[in-house]
Parts: C-alpha cells; sequence; structure tokens
C-alpha cells in the first residue's frame, strides 16, 4: 500500500516558538483522521504538508513527494478543502468551482465538465448559477468540498468539514467522504473535532497534543481482528479478579469505578467469568461486549 | 443513468501550461468586469480625448478641408513632444480613474472571503497570482494610453510621411515608455492598497487619498518649509517630471530627473513589499 504521508522528525515554528514537534508517523490508510484539542497542530500541520508554513527541521512527504522541494506537484495531486469561509461572493458557483478546476490544470472545457459533474455529485445541481454569497452555510462547506475534487486530487484534505452544518447536513456530508473513500480513487486526510465523524469515516487516526503525536491508532485492523471485547463492572475491588481472568487467558486492563474490560481469548465461554467472580463471591453488576471506541482511545492519549 | 446519481469519478485527462494559468484570473476578471455598464461607457469615453485627436492629426494634413472650413493650417499647433506630452497628461488622468474604479475590486474580495487559501493550495504561486490580478490592469490601462497614443503615431506618421517619421521615431518610444512606467505605478499602488485593507470601498478611497492627498500635503510641505521636498510624495508631479523628459519638453519641475525615478523606483518596490506581506494562504498570529 503507498504512503500517504511521511512525517520524518517534522519539526514547525512560528517564530521561536515550536508549534509542531519531531513529528514521525507513515500514514498509508484510505482515510487518515486527525483528531487533536484546540492547539494541538492539526491545521499546522495541513498547511505544512501543502507548504504553507515553512519546514525547521526534519521532512515531510505527501504520495512520496517532498513537500519542500516538489511543493508544486503535491498541490496538484492534494484537493484541500479548508476550514473558514473561503469563497469569491460574487461569483455563482459553477463559475467558481470551474476557475478552481482550471488553477488546478485542467483545460477550460474539461473544468467546466468537471464543474457541472461536482456541483451535482455533492447535491447542488440546482444552485449551481447561483452566486456564492447568497448560499447558506451548509451549501457553502458542499461547494468548498466541489472545489476541492474538481481536478480529481489523489488526496482529499478535509479541515473541519462538518461544522456548522445541521445534522441532516452532516449526515451527507460523511455518506460524501465515505463514498469518496469507497471509490478508491482518493484518499482522505480529515481534520476534526468530532471524534464520532472520524470514527465513522476514518480507517487510521493520528491525535496530536501540544504539537507532538500522542497516540496513533489503525481502527481498520483493529475493527478487523476476530476479538470480542467485554466490559464488567462489579461492586468491589476487582484486582484480584482481574489476577484470576488473566490466568485463563484474557487480557484485563482495569477502567476505574469498579470497571473492568478485557479481551476474550477464541473459543472463550462467558460463564467461566460468572463462574470465576462467584468463587471470589464478587458480585457482578454489569456484563457486556464493549471494544474501546475512538473517544477512549482520545482521552486516554489526553491523558497520558 | 440520472446525473443526480453519480458516483464521484476521477480525472485523468490533459493538463495546461502551468506558466500560462496566471491569465485565467485575468479571464474570470473581465468577463465580471464588464458585466457592469458603467465601465464600459467610462472606456468608451476614454476614447473620446484620442478621437479628437486623431481628427486633429488629420485636419491638420488635409488642406483642402481646411481651406473648406476656412482655416489656416499654419495657425494650427504642431504635432510634436509638447502635442503627446499633454496626451499622456489627459489620458494619464483617465488611466488613474479607471484605476479607481477597477483596482480595488481585486484582491481585496479574495482576502476579505479568505479566498486566498483556495488559489495557493493549487499548483499556482503567489507570483502568478498577482501577475494575474496585474494583467487586468495593465491590458484594461493600456487600452486608453499607450495603444490609442501608438495609433496617433501611426496616423501621423502616415500623413506626414517617412521624413517626419525618421526625425521622430523617438516619440513612440517616448509614449509607450511613458505611459507603461504610469500604468505599471498605477497598477502596483492600486493592488497593494486593494491588499491592504482588504475592504473594496476604503482601497478605492485610500487610492484617491495616495494621489490627491500627496499633492496637497506636498505643497502643504513646501510652503511651510519652503523646500521642494513636498513634491517627493505628489506622485502626478513626479510622473509628470519623467515625462517632461521623454517628450524633450523643459519643464520648471521641482524634481529632478534622478529624484523623480527614485521615487517610482521606491513607490513601486513599496507596493511590492506590501504584496510580498499581505498575499499569503494563512497569516500567522504571533
Amino acid at each position: 500500500m503507498q504512503t500517504v504521508v511521511e512525517l520524518a522528525k517534522l519539526s514547525v515554528c512560528f517564530g521561536k516558538r515550536e508549534i509542531l514537534t519531531d513529528l514521525s508517523v507513515e500514514l498509508s490508510g484510505r482515510t487518515i483522521g486527525l483528531l487533536g484539542p484546540n492547539g494541538a497542530g492539526k491545521s499546522t500541520l495541513i498547511l505544512t504538508l501543502l507548504g504553507f508554513y515553512p519546514v525547521k527541521r526534519g521532512s515531510a512527504q505527501v504520495l512520496g513527494h517532498d513537500i519542500r522541494r516538489h511543493t508544486k506537484q503535491v498541490r496538484t495531486l492534494v484537493g484541500y478543502m479548508p476550514e473558514n469561509d473561503s469563497f469569491i461572493a460574487d461569483m455563482t458557483a459553477v463559475s467558481f468551482v470551474r476557475m478552481m478546476g482550471e488553477l488546478s490544470g485542467l483545460p477550460a472545457e474539461s473544468a467546466l465538465e468537471r464543474a457541472h459533474e461536482v456541483l451535482f455529485y455533492v447535491g447542488l445541481g440546482e444552485a449551481r448559477y447561483r452566486k456564492l454569497g447568497t448560499y447558506s452555510v451548509g451549501m457553502k462547506q458542499m461547494a468548498k468540498l466541489a472545489q476541492a475534487i474538481v481536478h480529481g486530487p489523489r488526496l482529499l484534505i478535509l479541515d473541519e468539514p462538518t461544522n456548522g452544518l445541521d445534522p441532516s447536513a452532516r449526515r451527507r456530508m460523511l455518506r460524501l467522504i465515505g463514498d469518496i473513500r469507497d471509490s478508491g480513487q482518493m484518499h482522505v486526510l480529515l481534520c476534526s473535532h468530532l471524534l464520532r465523524d472520524v470514527e465513522e469515516t476514518c480507517e487510521e487516526v493520528l491525535i496530536l497534543k501540544q504539537g507532538r503525536i500522542v497516540h496513533y491508532a489503525n481502527l481498520a485492523q483493529q475493527r478487523s481482528v476476530n476479538q470480542r471485547f467485554v466490559e464488567i463492572e462489579t461492586s468491589d475491588d476487582h484486582a484480584s479478579l482481574a489476577e484470576a481472568l488473566t490466568e485463563i487467558g484474557c487480557k484485563c486492563t482495569t477502567g476505574g469505578n469498579g470497571r473492568l474490560k478485557m479481551v476474550l481469548p477464541e473459543d472463550f465461554d462467558l460463564r467461566q467469568i460468572y463462574r470465576v467472580a462467584a468463587e471470589q463471591d464478587l458480585p457482578l453488576r454489569r456484563l457486556n461486549y464493549r471494544r474501546d471506541t475512538l473517544e477512549d482511545i482520545f482521552l486516554a492519549a489526553m491523558e497520558a | 443513468m440520472a446525473v443526480y446519481k453519480q458516483t464521484y469519478k476521477g480525472y485523468s485527462g490533459t493538463r495546461t501550461t502551468p506558466w500560462l494559468r496566471f491569465f485565467i484570473l485575468s479571464r474570470y476578471s473581465y468577463a465580471r468586469l464588464f458585466q457592469s455598464k458603467f465601465l464600459v461607457l467610462f472606456l468608451a469615453a476614454c476614447m473620446f480625448y484620442p478621437l479628437g485627436c486623431a481628427i486633429f492629426i488629420y485636419l491638420s494634413h488635409n488642406i483642402p478641408l481646411l481651406t473648406a472650413l476656412r482655416l489656416q493650417s499654419g495657425g494650427m499647433p504642431p504635432i510634436d513632444g509638447a502635442f503627446f506630452n499633454v496626451y499622456c497628461v489627459v489620458q494619464g488622468g483617465l488611466a488613474f480613474l479607471l484605476t479607481v474604479l477597477v483596482g480595488p475590486s481585486l484582491v481585496a474580495p479574495d482576502l476579505a472571503n479568505g479566498g486566498m487559501s483556495l488559489y495557493l493550495s493549487r499548483p499556482f504561486s503567489r507570483t502568478q497570482y498577482v501577475a494575474g490580478k496585474m494583467t487586468i490592469l495593465l491590458l484594461l490601462l493600456s487600452l486608453i494610453t499607450w495603444i490609442p497614443g501608438m495609433l496617433l503615431f501611426l496616423i501621423k506618421a502616415g500623413c506626414a510621411g517617412w521624413d517626419w517619421t525618421r526625425v521622430h521615431a523617438w516619440l513612440a518610444g517616448s509614449i509607450v515608455l511613458g505611459l507603461w512606467i504610469w500604468i505599471v505605478v498605477l497598477s502596483l499602488i492600486a493592488l497593494a492598497l486593494s491588499a491592504w485593507v482588504k475592504w473594496k470601498v476604503a482601497a478605492g478611497a485610500l487610492i484617491l487619498g495616495v494621489f490627491f492627498a500627496g499633492a496637497g500635503f506636498g505643497a502643504a510641505i513646501n510652503n511651510v518649509t519652503g523646500t521642494h521636498y513636498g513634491a517627493f510624495i505628489d506622485l502626478m508631479k513626479v510622473v509628470r517630471t519623467v515625462w517632461s523628459d521623454l517628450f524633450r519638453n523643459s519643464s520648471a519641475a521641482d524634481l529632478s530627473l534622478t529624484q523623480a525615478w527614485t521615487v517610482l523606483g521606491v513607490t513601486c518596490g513599496l507596493c511590492l513589499w506590501l504584496l510580498a506581506k499581505r498575499i499569503r494562504a494563512f497569516e500567522v498570529v504571533k
């Protein structure tokens, strides 16, 4: 599988302040989520990959191209949907998307054809001759997505694509991202605060905190592994219970408040848990199947 | 399949030459600009003076017509450097007004709407962006300045014959160079101010201010200090000094030619510096 983004000890500074510090990772998923609290450096990383901010140390490659030496090639291969309002108010959507296509190198006729196609694709077909200044927030987001994909990029960078969207528009946006992912024609790098959005769409997740990578998770791999995750809640101290369950092949981690998470081995009979608990005279309050959600991963990474 | 049921399709067709892409901005801007009837009327009005000059040149060489109109050819002013210097002053003034009309809408809306990140995230550089925006003004201003000026020169050359053309060939160079200098200065000032204030109306007011307030302050400085240093900020006076030299006219200018060229050079440099500062995909808040 081709590496989409490769960072090698990448550091970025604004003046004397280091915003990104020694980032090293290889990302090759079809959809990659970029998570982190405000000020973690997510947008700075995206803008650095686009060549807007200078690299202080280290290097970064996008689809095999060095961002410093081959900036133009990187920008040809990338479609970028910015977080903030970015449009040209007195242009119709079709002219706007066509112009952006032409600026990316499409001939005028192809750009016009593609502009119509992508505007229909994102659901703005009926409104494509309206001026962008008259669009609602949701429509502007869709127009931004249209301009990002008009030239058929190989990597689509989405910075907070569901910002300001109502639930139905958010669902439509996520469906489009999923559809783009499933088309197999481009990778998606999604930067968002909304864990559910990332969890729904992404295969790989990179979590940043204070300009450093604090966690990398391959969600697709975790989902595909045939493991059973169980969480139990007891009324008392469960250290001895965890020890006993580990002895019979479970992998346990304590979750606080009497909670115990574990991965069960293959062909494990759940009744064994009850038996061990009974032996220790520990009443079980709850038992449910549960794998770590992205929220668990994120919170653990933030606490680390 | 119905168009609304389309799935995403990639693009694998041909790509255009990168270095020519700055014309795309000019093309779209012209399409927007020429939707304004006022601008079209103004452009047409800008052609009245060159048209009058062309009629004058034709008349001054048409003795039978002059006789029929009971006019004497000897009484008409000669077509020389002074004639074209006046032409430059008139059309240069109109070029300034056209710049005030068109200039503010070039960069300010892109910055105000956050459009810069969309342009610059493509294989399209800041230099290409400025070149694309500047081409809009360069071509529009050329249409009303040196192009009709050269046509007037050619009409005169056609009427007066080879001897006149050979002796006055320098006039062609002066027309082109003199007006190009003015066009470049106007375009750079308009772009820089449009990029600096982000607001169209304010940018228009600022362009007017740079020229009129500059002239006013310049005169005030001269009066108060009893020097000629005020002329340095009066760009109209500066460019007229250059034109007077190019058209070999004697003028009682407050500036030497070297000073005038230096002021123009510094102005252009300052505008380029402002553009380099402002034309960025994102601002870094320190």
